[in-house]
């Protein structure tokens, strides 16, 4: 191969700046705007926004499911509720109670939940996936709804928040304001993360799934430890969001892992844009936005997501590639 | 061997009748749920997860038109003809744009399909539980127990539909067209076989199998807007132990899992019940992931 590479021949008194510039400078300036977000919002809005941020997280996990390595889950709510339990257990069982057991405890939840799904449900492709994940949430969603002496049944637990302590360096309450920090920091850090996942040799393994999974087989990769992991990491940081969302309302409800919950997580990823991680997070904010607006507008008793759905179906048809389909390409460089 | 003959022997024999009919009435009830869902994948290859709201649909209008006229009869074949129309409906408005796009995508539409139903039903019917009287008011004594005739004329009647529908797939001009598109699309299309008529004509049949068997079921439990999620769930299960898209085997499965359901109940609370349903679709998925009732693939 003679061919020039094309950085070579592009004139560089010219040059433009690269793609790796163009996106950290995006980052840090939405960074900025996130971060000084709270400071200039009102209560009600700034809530919103962490909660936005949250379910993004939730979406973007998803996401490492849907865009990459192409196999819908619908059992999200399951990595998301056992986060939230485990969160809930280590709040309560330990006294006072301490932001990083709750984390520690949610993640192992959200681990064991997605090691199950993960060990059943990769054995099926496409739809069967779709589900077997489904009704697997369903099983701890029956389990937490029934086991009232441990996870406080149909009423949920109610528990206090931990301080915001890091070692040697800050120890205080969490306010609004610090809470959307804290929860912006693990979202931010969670996003370049799993970036970092896609596009490593692992992440175009996956890739390589979603696009032929018979050839990528034929090549010689363990496609089921490939989707196993991809799962097990997917489950991962949806149980964070599970903690992040535990933190912030002080509460642990069944009605969390029920499927609804996964089939919101479907649509953030599809109106935001599946493959692009930021998508997920985008769709989450406008779902939230639109369904604020119309409670707003036509009341509480409203049924929103009769006119959500039917955006939903309308995208689904005509607007497959969600909101930031057009730049899916460019994000994923 | 002597532990388990203890076992069988503390439970009463009556009691296991009892709950091998209740089995036996909710299977068939499953089934007539469960063969819509299996019809519709297996021909247009869409996994319909507005299927338990058609169902839910189905009991909402039986309850009105059972409001208004008094008849049953009446109820369950009008329920029947207007979501079959319904159905077809949405199959043109949401699923004929998307034949031949990932099969994913349909999932996603027909989600879409079923959260819009059940918000609907919500906003329309309200939060409260509805009810319709039992048609057949007489019953017989089963054991300790008054047992309505109305449940086994359930289980007759599901099992006449099924059967009804076999014949019309194995005879009938449209139900011939279908196997046809079952078999290989573009070759019927070749023949002339109106493929996207079939579509909407198979979607429509099994919308009204699922809304006969909304209206069968509302006398026993009450109709309520979440009544779908429950049924489409337990479907899934049969369709998938039964095999994807094999409709004796969805049938079979359903009996099956209701039986052991029922069983369980002799022991747990009815809502724990549900996880043997859940350890047999694992089971499955382990040893025999194409479906416990079809022969093994080669």
């Amino acid at each position: 191969m003679t061919t020039v590479p094309l950085e070579k021949v592009r004139p560089l008194g010219k040059a433009r700046l690269s793609h790796t510039a163009v996106f950290w400078i995006g980052f840090c300036a939405i960074m900025a705007l996130l971060i000084v977000a709270p400071l200039v919002l009102p209560e009600f809005w700034r809530r919103f926004l962490t909660e936005i941020l949250i379910w993004g997280l939730l979406a973007m996990s998803s996401d490492l499911l849907i865009g990459y390595t192409g196999m819908i889950s619908f059992g999200h709510s399951a990595f998301f509720g056992l986060g939230m339990y485990g969160a809930a257990g280590a709040l309560i069982a330990h006294s006072p109670p301490n932001l990083w057991l709750a984390l520690f405890f949610g993640l192992a939840g959200a681990a064991g939940a997605a090691l199950f799904v993960a060990f059943f449900s990769t054995r099926l492709r496409d739809i069967y996936f779709a589900i077997t994940t489904l009704i697997f949430s369903q099983i701890f969603y029956v389990i937490i709804f029934t086991w009232t002496p441990v996870t406080g049944g149909e009423n949920g637990l109610i528990f206090s928040r931990p301080h915001l302590w890091l070692p040697f360096l800050y120890d205080a309450r969490f306010t609004s304001t610090t809470m959307h920090w804290f929860v912006l920091a693990v979202v931010a850090a969670s996003y370049l993360f799993l970036r970092r996942i896609t596009q490593s040799p692992f992440g175009m393994v996956l890739q390589s799934i979603r696009e032929n999974e018979a050839r990528t087989r034929a090549i010689g990769y363990a496609v089921e430890r490939y989707k196993m992991v991809s799962v097990m990491f997917s489950g991962l940081f949806a149980g964070l969001a599970g903690v992040l969302y535990a933190l912030q309302n002080q509460f642990a409800a069944p009605d969390f892992v029920y499927f609804l919950t996964s089939g919101d997580t479907v649509i953030y990823n599809v109106m935001g844009g599946i493959g692009t991680l930021v998508g997920p997070i985008v769709g989450a904010g406008f779902f939230q936005l639109v369904r604020d607006l119309l409670s707003r507008f036509f009341g509480d008793q409203f049924p929103y997501l009769i006119p959500l759905g039917m955006i939903f179906i309308v995208m689904i048809i005509f607007l497959p590639q969600g909101l930031l389909g057009f730049a899916r390409r460019w994000l994923n460089k | 061997m002597d532990a388990l003959s203890h076992f069988l022997h503390s439970v009463p024999l009556d009691l296991f009748i009892i709950q091998t009919v209740n089995g036996i009435v909710a299977g068939m009830i499953l089934a007539l749920v469960a063969s819509g869902l299996t019809l519709i994948f297996g021909i247009m290859d869409v996994v319909n997860f507005a299927h338990g709201e058609l169902f839910m649909l189905g009991a909402y209008i039986g309850v009105v038109i059972v409001a208004m006229t008094g008849s049953f009869w009446l109820a369950l074949t009008a329920s029947a003809l207007i979501v079959a129309l319904i159905g077809a409906g949405l199959q043109i408005a949401t699923l004929r744009p998307l034949i031949g796009r990932d099969p994913l995508n349909t999932i996603l539409a027909t989600f879409g399909v079923s959260l819009i139903l059940q918000n609907f039903a919500l906003w329309e019917f309200g939060p409260t539980v509805r009810r319709i009287p039992e048609p057949l008011g007489t019953s017989f004594t089963l054991f300790y127990l008054q047992y309505p005739w109305y449940r086994l004329f359930i289980a007759v009647l599901s099992a006449a539909i099924i059967i009804g529908f076999w014949l019309f797939l194995k005879h009938g001009k449209f139900g011939v067209w279908i196997r046809a598109t079952a078999q290989d699309r573009i070759m019927a299309q070749a023949m002339g076989i109106p493929v996207p008529l079939v579509y909407t004509g198979v979607f429509a049949i099994g919308a009204a199998m699922a809304a006969a068997s909304g209206v069968l079921f509302a006398p026993l439990v009450g109709v309520s807007h979440t009544m779908g999620l429950d049924w489409v769930l337990k479907a899934f299960i049969v369709v998938v132990v039964g095999g994807m898209g094999n409709l004796a085997g969805s049938i079979a499965a359903a009996i099956f899992i209701s039986l052991l359901e029922s069983y369980a109940t002799i022991w747990v609370d009815p809502s724990q019940a549900v996880i043997v349903s859940f350890v047999v679709l694992i089971l499955t998925l382990l040893f025999r992931p194409t479906g416990l009732f079809v022969s093994t693939p080669k």
